[in-house]
């Protein structure tokens, strides 16, 4: 073949004219004149749930001319948590990613600020709930958009029929469709006694106080409901307060109404013990209605969603939002915004609900009202308290409201419920007390 | 290795070239080269991490600085990673010695069925080695049930009460172990197996006209010629079943109450779930002091007894 030597000065001409005619072309605006956008979100569990969001997504990329890809990545085995680790250290990634409870707090070094577009959102939508925002916003940052996709609170589900039959519960009475709760009287007393009536006749309550997050959930709203903080917001432990120990002194009774195996549940055992047929109450989203409805359709017949029992310090429901974060090294922020924007319209949350059959939660104030949750059934209107539309109780979070690194620990390692069943198997509370704050102290380190 | 030059068919070529073509001809250059994907895969798949464990494990909590072995003062402080030391050595010295045990019995089993059926029984017998051990712990998962455990299930008629196979720490500790016992055994079998074979039935046979017992011929016979591969195949499954992971996650994640997390859960929990990713590393980097003494020990003894045969 014949070579031909290209020295520095043709070299330096070639380069100049090329970037010249570059420079010069005529801006083309083809069918992605906005870039690419590649998302990362949650793989929903309902099926279809996924086709609605990819629909929505790709209606929004076809008016912005986006060239959109979506990776949809199971939460199971930790899937999403690797993948957010692994494009934190990797500094590359989606650039629209699904962020689990604490991950924005996490990564907050990493990510984009949300303030922009997160204030004119909540002014049309309404305002957030509490514990939103001590997730997704710090110091005055909002570190990501609360996402509908995932988003979930963990209350109880019960049997009307149990519950009536067994502690002269009219759940539906209480939480009727259409009507404010008329709950005064349901609150831990009535709990516990609905719990030791429903136990002795073969119905235990089904509530786990495993390591996973549905026990650590119904532990959290439980010591929020006694006013009981492990660590204060300035970061202070406080595990030896009267509230503490009265949290654990309740729970120590309770326990003994609850399954045997207890400390060994899973995040699937309590959807097992309802869809089995032996429990007249869970704490958990309406996933595990759902399941019932496919699996055991007389027990979905009997559930009804519905608020936590009230404390002396209030009533709390577990809250577990997802969120939709940009890091800091995406390449189309801008894309990236806007499209969290559209997903956070009103007609978008609303389709998103609709397709995933009730179980998503929007964050805002305005979108606690649709119809899918009035209309889900049977029973016809099981959902209709599920999304809180009369904010009757306090959405919460375990271990809120220690500083994030700190809570995050706390929530993690299960320290809630690892101290219910060091109390509840005979370690004196003092002893469970001093163990809790000596592994609380270690989570404090930089 | 020797290098052998190959015959001069190109002497007339330049010098460079020539040097070239003789170095691509010598044996240890052609085995570099069929080594070096291996060698690539290593270093990308075990060196880099590796070091860049150690790399983490000298970071604080928010990555931001170097402090050393800080992490590891830290960790010497706390409960828990003691009680996780505990468990990992219970864990995995507990499941070597059983899974010894249960190998040689099965071996010695296997060794003497006709030869003609014995490739059936070894097949069948490495069936719980074989499968990937996080489906068959999922299986084990479905059998401690903490509610609907069919092991209970069956033991209700026999007047036995439920046993809380994952509830407890003392069961969930015996469940991890047995579920590892059950899928490392046959691997035991297999190598203990190789071996017995390996031993010249003349040894045997002058036992017997020595009046040797059935327990003076293994103790005097069996296992002096079966050392090293004993040694070797502990060592290997030390390493192994110190380093897991699969079980114990899918198993128990670790509870109740950390009673059955060892260094993989932990550092798992306490990296990735916790999002204190140095200190994970930390946890994680821990055993490897632990596993290089076993190792050194047992590698010793093994080249010693190699240098006197």
């Amino acid at each position: 073949m014949a070579s031909r030597k290209v020295g520095r000065r043709r070299f330096v001409a070639g380069t100049a004219a090329l970037s010249t005619a570059m420079v010069a072309a005529p801006f083309v605006r083809g069918a992605y004149a906005a870039g690419k956008l590649s998302l990362g979100l949650w793989d929903h569990w309902v099926p279809g749930a996924n086709k609605t969001s990819e629909a929505l997504i790709k209606e929004w990329a076809a008016k912005e001319k986006v060239d959109v890809t979506i990776d949809y990545i199971t939460s199971q085995g930790n899937k999403l948590l690797l993948t957010t680790a692994a494009e934190s250290q990797a500094k590359s990634g989606h650039d629209v990613l699904a962020f689990s409870t604490w991950l924005p707090a996490r990564y907050a070094d990493q990510l984009v600020s949300m303030n922009d577009i997160m204030e004119p959102l909540i002014k049309e939508n309404g305002a957030v709930n509490g514990t939103v925002e001590y997730l997704g916003k710090v110091g005055g940052k909002w570190l990501a958009v609360p996402a509908t996709i995932g988003s979930q609170l963990k209350g109880p589900c019960s049997r009307i029929d149990m519950l009536k039959q067994h502690a002269g519960i009219d759940i539906q009475a209480m939480y009727p469709v259409g009507g404010p709760p008329k709950a005064e009287n349901w609150n831990l007393d009535t709990f516990m006694k609905a719990a030791e009536a429903c136990h002795k006749a073969g119905a235990t309550f089904g509530i786990g106080l495993g390591n996973t997050s549905d026990s650590v959930d119904t532990a959290g709203a439980i010591f929020h409901s006694f006013g009981a903080q492990l660590v204060n917001a300035k970061g202070d432990i406080t595990v030896k307060s009267d509230n503490v120990r009265k949290a654990l002194d309740y729970y120590k009774r309770l326990m003994s109404f609850l399954p045997d195996d207890a400390p060994a549940w899973d995040d699937a055992s309590n959807n097992k013990w309802l869809v089995s047929g032996k429990g007249a109450l869970i704490m958990n989203p309406p996933s595990a209605w759902a399941v019932a409805k496919r699996d055991a359709p007389k027990v979905a017949e009997q559930c009804w969603s519905h608020g936590f029992p009230a404390g002396p310090a209030g009533r709390f429901g577990p809250f577990l939002p997802f969120f939709w974060g940009t890091w800091t090294f995406s390449k189309n922020q801008s894309a990236a915004k806007s499209l969290m924007v559209f997903l956070s319209q009103k007609s978008a949350a609303e389709q998103l609900v609709a397709a995933s059959g009730g179980y998503d939660l929007p964050a805002f104030a305005n979108f606690t009202t649709f119809k899918t949750w009035a209309e889900e059934g049977p029973p016809t209107g099981t959902l209709y308290h599920y999304p809180n539309p009369y904010n009757h109780q306090t959405l919460s979070i375990a271990a809120a409201p220690a500083p994030h690194k700190i809570a995050e620990q706390i929530y993690t390692q299960a320290i809630q419920t690892q101290m219910v069943v060091r109390h509840f198997k005979g370690e004196a509370m003092d002893r469970t007390l001093d163990w809790a704050a000596k592994e609380i102290e270690g989570f404090s380190r930089n | 290795m020797a290098d052998i030059a190959a015959p001069s068919s190109i002497a007339t070529m330049g010098d460079r070239r020539s040097s070239l073509h003789k170095l691509m001809q010598r044996k240890s250059t052609i085995a570099f080269l069929m080594a070096l994907p291996l060698i690539l895969l290593i270093l990308i798949l075990v060196a880099y991490p590796a070091g860049y464990a150690v790399y983490l494990a000298t970071l604080n909590k928010g990555m931001t600085r170097f402090v050393g072995f800080g992490n590891f003062e830290f960790l010497f402080g706390r409960d828990t990673f003691w009680l996780v030391v505990y468990q990992s050595c219970l864990f995995a010295i507990t499941a070597v010695i059983f899974k010894a045990i249960i190998g040689f019995v099965v071996a010695h089993f296997v060794h003497n069925i006709p030869s003609k059926g014995q490739r059936k029984w070894r097949g069948m017998l490495l069936v719980p080695w074989v499968i990937p051990p996080a489906m068959s712990t999922l299986a084990w998962l479905w059998l401690f049930d903490p509610s609907y455990s069919a092991i209970n299930y069956l033991l209700a008629p026999l007047g036995i009460d439920r046993i809380p196979w994952t509830g407890e720490a003392g069961w969930a500790r015996f469940s991890v172990i047995l579920v590892n016992v059950w899928i490392g055994a046959p691997f035991f079998m297999i190598m203990y197996l190789a071996a017995l074979k390996s031993v010249p039935d003349q040894l045997y046979e002058a036992a017997a006209i020595d009046g040797a017992t059935w327990w003076q011929r293994i103790w005097y016979v069996t296992l002096p010629m079966m050392r090293n591969i004993i040694a070797i195949t502990a060592l290997f499954s030390l390493i192994v079943t110190f380093a897991n992971f699969d079980i114990v996650r899918v198993l128990t994640a670790g509870g109740p109450l950390n009673s059955t997390h060892i260094f993989g859960t932990w550092a798992f929990r306490v990296g990735i779930e916790g999002g204190d990713i140095p200190l994970g590393a930390s946890v994680s980097l821990f055993m490897v002091p632990i596993l290089a003494v076993a190792a050194a020990f047992i590698l010793r003894d093994i080249t010693k007894r190699g240098s006197e045969v």
